[in-house]
């Protein structure tokens, strides 16, 4: 007879497996590795404490992406499947939430030094948002680019609980002629001459009542390598400015200036954040809100299909303006027909939808494509920028019907 | 039914108690084996003598391959390690790690 946890474990594994195989169908029951379908693809599956396996990227500093079966359990993304970036090695892994202290400072009238007691003693808000890296799918730009090589699985999706931004800066009192406000967690460089990371806000953006102080993700505490025990919780913008183990926030009365503003994560000054293929920007800004993408979750590239109906699922998202509407291709875009919109969690959540198509014998082309209520719709053709950021061309799946 | 169903309530009620109610026990992570390691190659110990300290091999082994993935390359990716993030690499070691990113990558 089997025990209660042997039959947890057991299931696990089957489950496991499950989204192994259905990564990737070309490469069958291999369990130690899967292919995100770019060149030098193959990644190691791996296990960390409180995650269950994920495509490994890198192990120091660890960067964990999700599988990409996991978007079709459900829009919110569990929290042990939940990707993991980090960009500097010194990472925090002794924690005690009883010392632990956020500091604000800088140009505010009230100095604090707040305990996460003190935190959650405030009143709290929940928001159900996406977190996604700049370079979430950079694997699949052409041509290729240097970075973290990510297939489609650098995101996800959460209800967020903690205290607006706002309101510890009203308690602080924040001064006239307050310009941005700099963000910095536990984590840092293993070198002195590495830049330390650090990300900032401009000041009415931190003030919109929006950007949270989490402390809860889907009801539980962050796990480690997603921000324990605190972190900035950024709507609709970019995971970068998310910052993770959040200990000190600092009001200031410039632009912030450092690496990780000034040179890092830019993205092009124009309007699709774009230039041609192989050169560089004139002018760039720092990377900001996402623009609209949307995923076909429940098939995967090169699977077989049996001909006849078959109900297409998926999930849609931006930068915060919420989706309009979806609509899904079978015939390689030259005709669209629109998908039915799940439950709406909000503007900053994935949005399921789902649309029933008929299938022949053959090969097919389907494709999703997103309109945001912004009126932002997703590129035929993928764009490109020399760091790999913001990919969100209609996503195209091959499949063979018989 | 009732009987096999009451414990497992409890238990879940436990463990969702058990999970958020964190703020008295320190947490300490434990992060696996690293096991990424650098393919052989010329320079071999330079390459982990300078690399290493700040990240795992992994950093290299997955970055995109092929003709236009050569010596300027990675060229550049050593540039950057300096410049941007502070490597203290000697100059006479520059080059023999570029041939071995060069001749293995």
């Amino acid at each position: 007879m089997l025990d209660r946890r042997e039959m947890m474990k057991r299931v696990g594994a089957g489950l496991a497996v499950g989204a192994i195989t259905s990564l990737n169908p070309l490469k069958a029951f291999a369990r130690d590795t899967v292919t995100l379908p770019f060149g030098n693809g193959e990644r190691p599956l791996v296990k960390y404490p409180q995650k269950r396996l994920m495509i490994g990227l890198t192990q120091r500093p660890p960067q964990l992406e999700t599988p990409f079966s996991v978007f079709n359990e459900g829009v919110i993304t569990p929290n042990d499947a939940f990707f993991v970036r980090y960009h500097l090695a010194d990472i925090p892994l002794n924690i005690d939430p009883d010392t632990f202290t956020l500091e604000v400072k800088g140009k505010v009238d009230h100095p604090l030094k707040l305990s996460l007691k003190d935190i959650k003693k405030m009143k709290a808000k929940e928001i159900v948002a996406v977190t996604q890296c700049s370079g979430n799918s950079r694997g699949f730009f052409n041509p290729r680019v240097a970075g973290g090589q990510s297939g489609n699985g650098a995101m996800g999706n959460a209800r967020w609980r903690g205290v607006p931004l706002k309101t510890v800066l009203e308690q602080a009192g924040v001064q006239t002629g307050a310009k941005q406000v700099v963000f910095g967690g536990m984590d840092g460089p293993v070198s002195d001459k590495t830049p330390d990371f650090a990300k900032a806000l401009d000041i009415d953006h931190a003030r919109d009542g929006e950007v949270m102080l989490a402390y809860l993700m889907n009801g539980r505490d962050l796990p480690v390598l997603n921000g324990f025990p605190l972190r900035l919780v950024v709507p609709g913008y970019y995971g970068t400015y998310w910052v993770k183990h959040l200990n000190e926030i600092t009001v200031i009365d410039s632009v912030y200036d450092n690496f990780w503003m000034k040179t890092a994560y830019r993205i092009p000054d124009n309007a699709c954040a774009c230039v041609e293929p192989g050169t560089a920007p004139k002018a760039t800004v720092p990377i900001n809100r996402y623009n609209v993408r949307s995923f076909i979750t429940n098939v995967a590239e090169g699977a077989k299909l049996k001909a006849g109906g078959k109900l297409l699922k998926g999930i849609a998202f931006d930068g915060g303006t919420g989706i309009k509407e979806v609509a899904v291709s079978i015939d390689g875009g030259k005709t669209w027909k629109n998908a039915r919109l799940g439950r709406n969690y909000g503007k900053y959540s994935f949005r399921a939808w789902k649309a029933p198509v008929k299938l022949a014998a053959g090969v097919h082309e389907l494709k999703v494509r997103a309109t945001s209520n912004g009126g932002q719709v997703q590129p035929a053709d993928a764009t490109w920028n020399p760091a790999g950021y913001m990919r969100n061309v209609i996503e195209t799946v091959h499949v063979t019907v018989a | 039914m009732t009987r096999s169903i009451l414990p497992a309530v409890a238990i879940v009620i436990g463990l969702a108690f058990g999970l958020t109610a964190s703020d008295a026990k320190p947490v300490t992570y434990k992060l696996p084996d690293e096991t990424a390691a650098f393919k052989p190659g010329p320079n071999l110990d330079v390459v982990k003598n300078n690399c290493t300290a700040c990240h795992s091999a992994d950093y290299v082994q997955t970055q995109p391959r092929g003709p236009k993935f050569k010596k300027d390359f990675w060229q550049a990716e050593v540039n950057k390690m300096i410049k941007v993030y502070g490597a203290p690499i000697d100059e006479a070691d520059i080059p023999k790690i570029v041939e071995y990113l060069t001749a293995t990558y």
